[in-house]
């Protein structure tokens, strides 16, 4: 029997406590405060049936993806969170033990979600070799996480983190690099080709990865793996598994725009 | 020692077992049987002695170490090993169908086919060597001029359908498939059980003449041999003591659901639910030859009000680009005309490419008729989009990696024949030229890395997500 919580949480509450959360941690992932946000929501719930359940979470999914914050990793996450508690028998008379199952999924796959960053850490660690000089593009945490796996391992990388405008978070990639004691050098976005010929490998991470293996991510990591496919240099994506989109888009024009276009940035389709 | 002796031939000189003893006693360092051939080398042996020696070494040698053994049980575990190292080594049996040029081969198959009372066909003559282990028919005059109507034969129905095949009358997969399942929903009505046979098993070896002769008229598609796979399941799944009627039905009714399924709702959903999303307003869209299944998605999209035009590419013998060209206008929608060898000055205005399937294989490779493949290639090196459309019902688990493994040849007097605006054409005298052959291809394969995405009834997949479908649709 699960506790039920003071009072009902409206869809409106979803944004503010999503956002607190994301605002509480800076290092969570925005797809994990997302689910969290569903889990409270859910636990807070006064639905009575699993069908009303299921749309009221499907209410605030909607609410969070039009937050500022969302990424397409929001989308994702919250479109597989569904899925996966959802994806059991549900057919016990007594709708209270249906709810504890699907919150005991919940906490079972958020509990997953939370560790992916690390697993992947681990995973990843063995395709970066000792001495090697890694590119990464922009500002990604879990690229973050690997390379200080790989650093504890004792395996000693330079790095060079391109500037990434507008929002120039290259420079924060890099206090975060040297705080780790990983000798990392901002270049310019254009000086990626110049530099091509002295790496080994290319990292980067993901917003999203769409159904035909391809991935969505900050501007300019297209024009950089074309690049390293030129100079036959090998690139890696890291990406945890609930950025996985449902879309398959056949050219740049055809992905969608919202995982193009930034919310403060009201363009019309580009 | 003495079972090293045994093994020596009759080529050995007689006074070498002596020599070998000999040798054998000065070296009482040396136990095994090896240090008997150096020692009988170093007199000067001829080559062959000496690789006979060394036969028998190595033989003695795994003896040596199979003393522990009883040496009676020896030759049967040998066997035994020998003949599951055979069993495990034998070679697949590869389809008759590609293996023209065996001799033995094909006089066993010709037997079988007289049985069955199938046409043979006179294989053309002057094949491409490349090709040679495809058959090649003539085009007859009359296919079955010497088929009997004696009680037993084929059935009407099939003998309309082989000939309509041969003809090319019936042409591209789905209307194949769908005219092979309605001569059999015939050949099931009018079918009656033998009074002390069961039904399943006598319709089965009735069914397998018709099948031969349809094989003798065209080569069976694999739309077709997934269909008839199905309809044997179906045919085998009949318990022996239902009623003749039911049993009947149920067939009939197995036949109905399978073209409705398989064909018009796959057709249905690959048009509406996913085609329709990836057709844009403006966009210009570039076809192949006459696939059922584009034209549809075509149609179906016009209809739903967006505005695009369509280049039809075609291509020698069979043009059948002409035939796509007149379904499309008569919905109304734009088209253009192109022969194949104007491809690449039309390729820079295409938004968008749509082909159809005859055969979604293992490996992501998908067959269709010749001429796909090169549009696919010039389509991707100017980074157009490639999307093929394709029911799941034509996925094979066939991997193939080339055109010339398994193929279809036509026959090559099409290719020689006047051109269709009353020009003789240039090739007329092929035959009386020695050193010329004339090749027609009907199929050819398209490698995944041309393919953007293949659209089925189960969604968008990329072709490398083949082997998944065959999994999905084996499991159910």
């Amino acid at each position: 029997p699960h506790t039920i919580s003071p009072e009902v949480m409206q869809r409106t509450e979803a944004v503010p406590f999503f956002e607190s959360l994301l605002q509480g941690d800076p290092e969570m992932s925005t797809a994990i405060a997302a689910i969290q946000t569903l889990m409270e929501f859910m636990n807070r719930n006064s639905a009575e049936t699993v069908a009303e359940l299921t749309s009221d979470l499907k209410g605030a999914m909607t609410e969070l993806q039009t937050s500022d914050q969302s990424v397409a990793s929001v989308a994702s996450g919250c479109e597989l969170f569904l899925r996966f508690i959802t994806l059991t028998a549900l057919d016990k008379p007594d709708f209270n033990e249906c709810k504890q199952l699907l919150v005991e999924r919940g906490q079972l796959y958020l509990q997953k979600a939370a560790q992916a960053r690390q697993k992947i850490g681990k995973l990843g660690v063995p395709f970066i070799r000792d001495g090697a000089t890694i590119l990464i593009h922009s500002r990604s945490r879990v690229v973050l996480t690997l390379l200080k796996e790989a650093a504890c391992c004792n395996k000693h990388c330079t790095v060079f983190v391109t500037e990434s405008l507008p929002d120039r978070s290259g420079y924060i990639m890099q206090k975060s690099l040297q705080e780790a004691g990983i000798p990392a050098y901002v270049i310019l976005d254009s000086a990626v080709g110049y530099i091509m010929e002295r790496i080994d490998l290319v990292m980067f991470g993901a917003e999203g990865v769409v159904e035909s293996g391809g991935i969505i991510n900050k501007i300019g990591t297209y024009q950089m793996a074309v690049v390293a496919k030129a100079a036959n240099k090998p690139v890696y994506a890291v990406a945890e598994s609930f950025k996985f989109l449902r879309q398959y888009p056949l050219n740049q024009f055809e992905a969608p725009n919202k995982h193009k276009v930034g919310k403060t940035n009201k363009q019309s389709s580009v | 020692m003495s079972s090293s002796s045994s093994k020596r031939g009759s080529k050995d000189i007689p006074c070498s077992d002596d020599l070998g003893s000999a040798a054998a006693q000065t070296q009482a360092a040396v136990p095994s049987a090896k240090g008997e051939a150096p020692a009988v080398e170093q007199h000067g042996q001829t080559k062959r002695k000496t690789k006979a020696e060394r036969r028998a070494e190595q033989k003695s040698a795994k003896e040596a170490k199979k003393v522990s053994k009883p040496p009676a049980k020896e030759p049967a575990t040998d066997k035994k090993q020998k003949m599951t190292l055979e069993g495990s080594n034998a070679p697949k049996r590869v389809p008759s169908n590609i293996q023209v040029d065996d001799k033995k081969h094909q006089a066993k198959v010709a037997k079988k086919l007289a049985k069955q009372q199938a046409p043979p066909r006179t294989e053309v003559q002057r094949q491409v060597k490349m090709f040679s282990h495809l058959h090649q028919f003539k085009r007859e005059e009359s296919l079955t001029a010497h088929l009997s109507f004696a009680s037993g034969g084929i059935h009407p129905a099939f003998l309309r359908l082989g000939l309509q095949y041969a003809e090319g009358k019936i042409c591209g997969s789905n209307a194949r498939c769908i005219g092979l399942l309605a001569a059999f929903k015939q050949v099931v009505r009018d079918y009656e059980t033998p009074p002390d046979k069961a039904l399943a098993r006598d319709l089965d070896n009735r069914i397998k003449p018709y099948i031969t002769f349809l094989a003798q008229c065209r080569p069976l598609s694999v739309s077709m041999g997934n269909a008839i796979k199905q309809l044997k399941v179906k045919i085998a799944q009949i318990p022996p003591d239902m009623p003749e009627e039911k049993a009947k039905d149920r067939l009939l009714t197995a036949i109905d659901r399978y073209l409705y399924e398989k064909i018009t709702l796959a057709d249905e959903a690959i048009s509406k639910t996913y085609a329709q999303t990836k057709i844009s307003n403006g966009d210009v869209i570039l076809t192949f030859a006459c696939s059922s299944i584009v034209v549809k998605v075509l149609k179906d999209a016009h209809h739903a009000g967006k505005k695009f035009r369509v280049i039809v590419v075609d291509s020698r013998p069979k043009l059948e680009g002409r035939e796509c060209m007149r379904r499309l206008v008569q919905h109304g929608i734009p088209c253009s005309y192109v022969l194949l060898n104007a491809l690449s000055y039309v390729m820079k205005e295409v938004s968008k490419v749509f082909l159809g399937a005859h055969a979604l294989l293992a490996n992501g490779y998908v067959m269709s008729r010749v001429g796909t493949s090169l549009v696919a290639l010039v389509a991707s090196s100017y980074n157009v989009p490639v999307l093929f459309c394709c029911e799941t019902y034509k996925c094979c688990d066939r991997v193939q990696t080339d055109s010339f493994v398994f193929n279809e040849l036509g026959d090559p007097e099409d290719l020689a024949s006047a051109q269709s605006n009353g020009a003789c054409s240039k090739l007329e005298g092929w035959r009386d030229i020695q050193q010329l052959n004339v090749l027609n291809l009907v199929y050819d394969l398209t490698p995944p890395d041309f393919i953007t995405m293949v659209i089925t009834e189960v969604g968008m997949i990329p072709c490398s997500s083949v082997p998944v479908v065959l999994r999905v649709i084996h499991s159910v």
